[in-house]
């Protein structure tokens, strides 16, 4: 159980090409064209001083800061003055937030939204051509729409499986037909650590479904998943004892009961570009915390069905947003899908039956293997979201 | 040459060795004369009303030890191992040697008395800190094996298991604990290891853990340095000159708790080993780590502007009527306004411990806190935090221990002294 931040994003609708960082790269001395690509926006309550009226196309950097009393937005528009190129938002007074955009040759206007309300303080901006190539950016709001779709069918579509396997799973449990509930439990919580950083943005069910013991402190229920879990495999518990049928059934009742509100939450979820792509960083995150240090199934020992999972959500979140990063940075592309490869590779030899081998039947050799793997996918894995958003 | 130090030392042993000893000897108890007060040559006193290493401006490095008492030492032979001690430890922190002797003479078939490391070296600023832990009073099996388990403070309780707390035994607790800090780690590392040795017989050493950087500033004078997370940490801390609020939060009043007049004076020090998933922060957008700390990452100032030493308006809103802090932002949750307008001394270092199995880094915070009583002043703290906190995810408390940090030691007494009068 850990609380994943979904952080809302900026800019809707439009491909949201902000990227609100201080860290955009530092023009090399003697770099006239990159020099002129840093601008610096100097926003107070009445005023918008940009360092410049035009810049050459290519990665150009805004360094906003607000000399203002009120919170301030800066945004550059379109020629048609609606819309919005990239915009940076919530910047409080007297702070600097960049905004770095890749923008072709064309007019635009610049506006600084003191107090974010209103049509902005305004002003013409122009970017030159420079000669260099600047990537088309025309499709790009089409397929940001398309990841979106994409992912989020995927989504209701892994929580309506985890629902009926999670009824199923609640009967065994509560009939006590447990080799056949231990049979089912990993299968079906595949559902659940596929959309994993999902569930996991609704703070209130996560630690009612998910939470491991040690999650708790002393008056908090320990509920859900592993709960079950400890009491369908008590091997490794300590002067354990088991649960009653009364105590069984009202776990199970509730699980199925929260499984039931994720579902309804879920039926029209949408996710931008930057939710994807953090979401694929974050189930990667999933792997590396919890599964590859085999602490997440520590009763059942099914940590790789987990792991799997986890990489299973990752893989669609990227499939989904490729079209976009291809044309964005296709060796980055490369990159990731050569490791997903690797990856998989790895965790293919550890394959039984329909599923793989416990966590203890893993050498020391073989965990360090895959979680090399893991941070060999999940370092290029988390640049998407900065790729695709500037 | 007034004072014993151990670059006095050195310069007298270029000399000639038996002067030098004859100096240490003579010295080895008194107090210098004037403490150096810039860089390197800086000491403390070691004397005084509070024991020194708390509003001490914090130091570059720290040695942290906690050791239990060994089996069968008796009430005696605990005074006996304070009391050395105590006398070793005002001599180091003036520059001196752990022993009578200097680490360089004595007799020639015998070990030398210190264990010559820091030889040479000037105080670096060294202040040692003792404390007593709940097991002192009343050991695990229920024992009182010192007869002070009735002076125990109600406070000096175990610390309770907090949310997703992953605490290792071996990086916990402990009957007695050591916090040494100095401008340079191997005067730090020469006292623990001084100390630890002067103990054997009487006191084990339990678990230790090095710092290589300071987090905190307890004085107006220190710029916030950073954590391993790249943020600056601790702005909120109080410093030693902020006295009014010092003697509210951090020392244990008189009138605190009948049992435990012995404390007054003292304090409380909360230590947590709080390891970070680096790897996993490193990978977090800009937007989220900012996001989780609630500041800025350059200049510290909190997002809902202003610059670091501004107060957070955890009242303003942005789009959608979002606060700009996030209430479960770091600085949300540590926050005073939002703790009972309870302060802490924040004491910590970024520590590095080699790396783990999967070449992943052991690193993290070693959070010291002094407070004034820990079941008000960092417990309910930590309880929210653990819950709540968006930084826990990047978080994971692998150690802890709480200890009654004595008040200061007057010349010719011993740190404790009080608790067994």
């Amino acid at each position: 159980m850990i609380r994943r931040l979904l952080i809302p994003t900026v800019a809707v609708g439009l491909l949201a090409t902000s990227a609100c960082t201080d860290n955009a790269p530092a023009p090399a001395p003697g770099d006239d064209a990159a020099a002129a690509r840093v601008l610096t926006v100097a926003a107070s309550d009445t005023e918008c001083t940009v360092s410049a009226a035009e810049a050459p196309s290519g990665t150009i950097t805004f360094k906003v800061t607000n000399d203002g009393t009120k919170i301030n937005e800066f945004y550059l528009l379109g020629e048609d003055g609606l819309r919005i190129v990239a915009e940076v938002e919530n910047i409080g007074p007297g702070l600097t937030r960049d905004l770095v955009l890749t923008a072709p040759t064309g007019t635009y206007f610049t506006a600084c939204k003191p107090g974010m309300v209103g049509d902005g303080i305004r002003a013409g901006f122009t970017v030159t051509d420079s000669g260099e190539p600047v990537g088309p950016t025309g499709e790009d709001a089409d397929l940001v729409k398309e990841a979106d779709t994409q992912y989020a069918s995927y989504v209701r579509d892994q929580v309506d499986q985890l629902l009926v396997k999670t009824q199923q799973f609640a009967q065994l449990v509560t009939e006590r037909k447990d080799d056949e509930a231990r049979a089912l439990y990993a299968d079906a919580r595949v559902h659940w650590e596929r959309v994993e950083t999902v569930a996991e943005s609704f703070g209130d069910l996560d630690p009612q479904m998910d939470a491991r013991e040690a999650d708790l402190e002393e008056g908090d229920e320990f509920t859900g998943w592993h709960r079950l879990e400890k009491d369908l495999w008590p091997e490794r518990a300590e002067d354990y004892t088991a649960m009653t049928d009364a105590e069984r059934t009202e776990i199970a009742d509730k699980l199925v009961a929260d499984t039931q509100t994720l579902y309804d939450r879920t039926r029209d979820m949408t996710f931008s570009a930057s939710d994807i792509a953090n979401g694929a960083k974050g189930l990667l995150d999933e792997v590396a915390t919890g599964k590859v240090t085999g602490e997440e199934e520590y009763w059942s020992r099914t940590d790789l069905w987990d792991f799997q999972a986890n990489v299973d959500g990752a893989r669609v979140a990227w499939e989904g947003l490729r079209p976009l990063l291809q044309r964005k940075d296709k060796a980055l592309d490369e990159q990731i899908a050569t490791a997903f490869t690797d990856l998989q590779t790895l965790l293919d030899a550890q394959r039984k039956g329909d599923g793989f081998v416990t966590y203890d039947e893993l050498s020391e050799d073989q965990v360090k293997e895959l979680s090399d793997a893991v941070n060999a996918l999940s370092e290029p894995l988390s640049k998407i979201a900065g790729v695709i958003l500037a | 040459m007034s004072d014993l130090s151990r670059r006095g030392l050195f310069g007298a042993a270029a000399v000639g060795g038996a002067a030098a000893g004859a100096l240490a000897l003579a010295n080895a108890a008194s107090r210098p004369e004037e403490a150096a007060s810039t860089g390197v040559d800086r000491a403390y006193p070691y004397y005084g009303e509070h024991q020194a290493g708390i509003v001490t401006p914090a130091q570059d490095r720290m040695h942290f030890a906690a050791f239990d008492v060994a089996y069968g030492v008796d009430r005696a032979g605990l005074v006996s191992l304070l009391r050395d001690w105590t006398d070793a430890a005002a001599r180091m922190t003036q520059g001196g040697s752990a022993g009578e002797l200097d680490p360089m003479s004595g007799p020639y078939d015998a070990p030398p008395q210190d264990t010559g490391e820091a030889y040479g070296l000037p105080p670096s600023g060294l202040t040692i800190t003792f404390g007593f832990g709940p097991t002192l009073f009343v050991d695990g099996a229920g024992k009182d094996r010192f007869g002070i388990g009735p002076r125990r403070p109600e406070a000096l309780e175990r610390l309770p298991h907090f949310v997703a707390d992953n605490l290792d035994p071996a990086l916990s607790d402990g009957d007695l604990c050591i916090q040494a800090c100095a401008d340079d780690p191997q005067v730090a590392v020469h006292a623990v290891r001084n100390l630890t040795r002067i103990a054997f017989g009487r006191a084990v050493l339990r678990w230790s853990q090095l710092g290589f950087g300071r987090t905190s500033s307890t004085s107006v004078t220190q710029d916030t340095p950073r954590n391993l997370f790249g943020f600056k940490d601790g702005t909120m801390g109080l410093r030693g000159e902020q006295t009014e609020l010092i003697d509210e939060h951090v020392w244990v009043p008189a009138d605190a708790d009948p049992a435990a007049a012995w404390l007054a004076g003292g304090s409380y020090l909360v230590a947590r080993k709080i390891k970070m998933q680096i790897e996993t922060w490193d990978r977090a957008p800009m937007r989220e780590q900012e996001t989780i700390v609630g500041r800025t990452k350059r200049e510290g100032a909190p997002l809902s502007g202003g610059e670091e030493f501004d107060q957070p308006d955890f009242a303003l809103t942005g789009r959608e009527g979002n606060p700009l802090v996030d209430p479960a932002s770091h600085v949300a949750l540590g926050h005073p306004d939002h703790n009972g307008g309870v302060h802490m001394l924040r004491r910590g270092y970024n520590y590095v411990d080699g790396n783990d199995q999967l070449g992943r880094l052991s690193a993290g915070l070693f959070f010291i806190a002094f407070v004034t009583d820990p079941r008000t002043h960092y417990i309910p703290m930590q309880s929210r935090m653990s819950r709540n906190d968006l930084m826990q995810e990047y978080l994971q408390h692998i150690g802890s221990g709480l200890w009654a940090v004595p008040p200061g030691v007057r010349e010719g007494e011993f740190v404790g002294q009080a608790l067994f009068a």
